[in-house]
């Protein structure tokens, strides 16, 4: 897939594929670092890291719980558990510190806790470059599940996710520029329009619900293998959270 | 008795006539008019996601996602292969990402008419 894009973007380095959309022209990467660089969603990171800061039930906190403080880890999630037999997401990991801590989940689908949380905790990752695994028959089921969905079409629009963010990755639609595939995974949360906070799967929501498909449960084992197959295609790419988009 | 028509019913068939030249092409700029709504209508044809059509000064977009609409007349002489284009592109290419606007009723088929006769014009 990347050499389909370097031929359609020529001289565009890998890594500015983080930026999405903005890395196709300069007048839009100017328009998103001028943004960038006094970010309107200041206080919801600030937020997010008093979450993070705040001990949990039995004490322990995020840092504590989690795989090398927290730090440099998120890129490598999703992961396949080959014990629970199941895909791991970092939001996933974050439940399961709460869990263990006697607090209660937080819902995957909520922005003002697991979203305004992993909006700071995934800056912590800054930089790491996206190391997603697929080790294994059982791993690699998921992550052809994941891609079977990407490729799917679904919805009344009759979309896949590959018929825009692949095949026509680049063009405009109405306004907006289609941004690749490549990338996407590294840069979540965003805040659409500066102010709205959406996570990963809460973009896939509205993806499915523009095409008007039935969405799939933010937190689902679809949309987790989804998330899967979508983070492997940044691979290699450095993670920066959590950013702007329009 | 004179065979014929009196001179009032000769009148109001004057009256007819000039009415029905009148109303025919303004009836057919109502359509036209109904179909560019559809066609601009986000949540009905949201043609513009898609297409330019500069032959509309109020079709406002940057997409080049699908074809540019223009001469369309003599690019689809046949109405009917048009239509059934909007209805279901894929019929004529399988790869196609233009939504299926009648085969899953996203257009009734009256709106698909109006929205034809109106890129028609473009």
């Amino acid at each position: 897939m990347m050499r389909l894009f370097e031929a359609r973007f020529p001289g565009i380095p890998a890594d500015d594929y983080v930026l999405g959309a903005f890395m196709l022209n300069d007048d839009a990467r100017e328009h998103y670092e001028e943004i960038m660089s006094f970010p309107p969603f200041t206080v919801d990171i600030d937020r997010g890291r008093e979450l993070w800061n705040t001990p949990l039930h039995d004490g322990k906190t995020y840092a504590q719980c989690l795989p090398n403080g927290g730090r440099m880890i998120a890129g490598n999630y999703p992961a396949y558990d080959p014990v629970a037999k199941r895909i791991v997401t970092f939001e996933m990991e974050i439940n399961r510190c709460r869990v263990e801590s006697g607090d209660a989940p937080y819902r995957y689908d909520d922005a003002r806790t697991m979203g305004t949380l992993t909006a700071y905790a995934r800056t912590l990752s800054d930089g790491m470059r996206m190391n997603i695994r697929v080790d294994g028959p059982e791993a690699l089921a998921h992550y052809e599940a994941g891609r079977a969905l990407y490729y799917r079409r679904i919805g009344q629009m009759n979309f896949s996710c590959a018929n825009c963010h692949v095949d026509n990755a680049g063009k405009i639609m109405r306004m907006e520029t289609i941004s690749p595939a490549i990338g996407q995974a590294t840069h979540f949360p965003v805040f659409r329009g500066g102010d709205k906070l959406y996570t990963l799967q809460a973009r896939y929501t509205r993806c499915m619900k523009q095409v008007r498909a039935q969405p799939f449960p933010m937190g689902s084992e679809t949309f987790n293998d989804l998330e899967y197959f979508h983070s492997y295609l940044s691979n290699g790419l450095p993670l920066k959270a959590s950013v702007y988009r329009r | 008795m004179k065979a014929g028509h009196s001179g009032e019913e000769m009148k109001f068939l004057l009256v007819a006539f000039l009415w029905t030249c009148w109303a025919l092409p303004l009836a057919r700029a109502d359509d036209v008019a109904a179909g560019r709504a559809i066609a601009q209508d986000q949540y009905k044809g949201n043609c513009l996601a898609c297409h330019r059509m500069p032959g509309d000064p109020s079709a406002v977009t940057l997409a080049n996602l699908g074809p540019v609409l223009k001469d369309i007349r003599s690019r689809y002489p046949d109405r009917a292969e048009l239509r059934r284009r909007v209805w279901d592109a894929s019929t004529f290419n399988p790869d196609t990402i233009m939504p299926p606007y009648g085969r899953h009723r996203i257009l009734t088929e009256q709106e698909i008419d109006a929205v034809v006769d109106y890129i028609r014009g473009l």
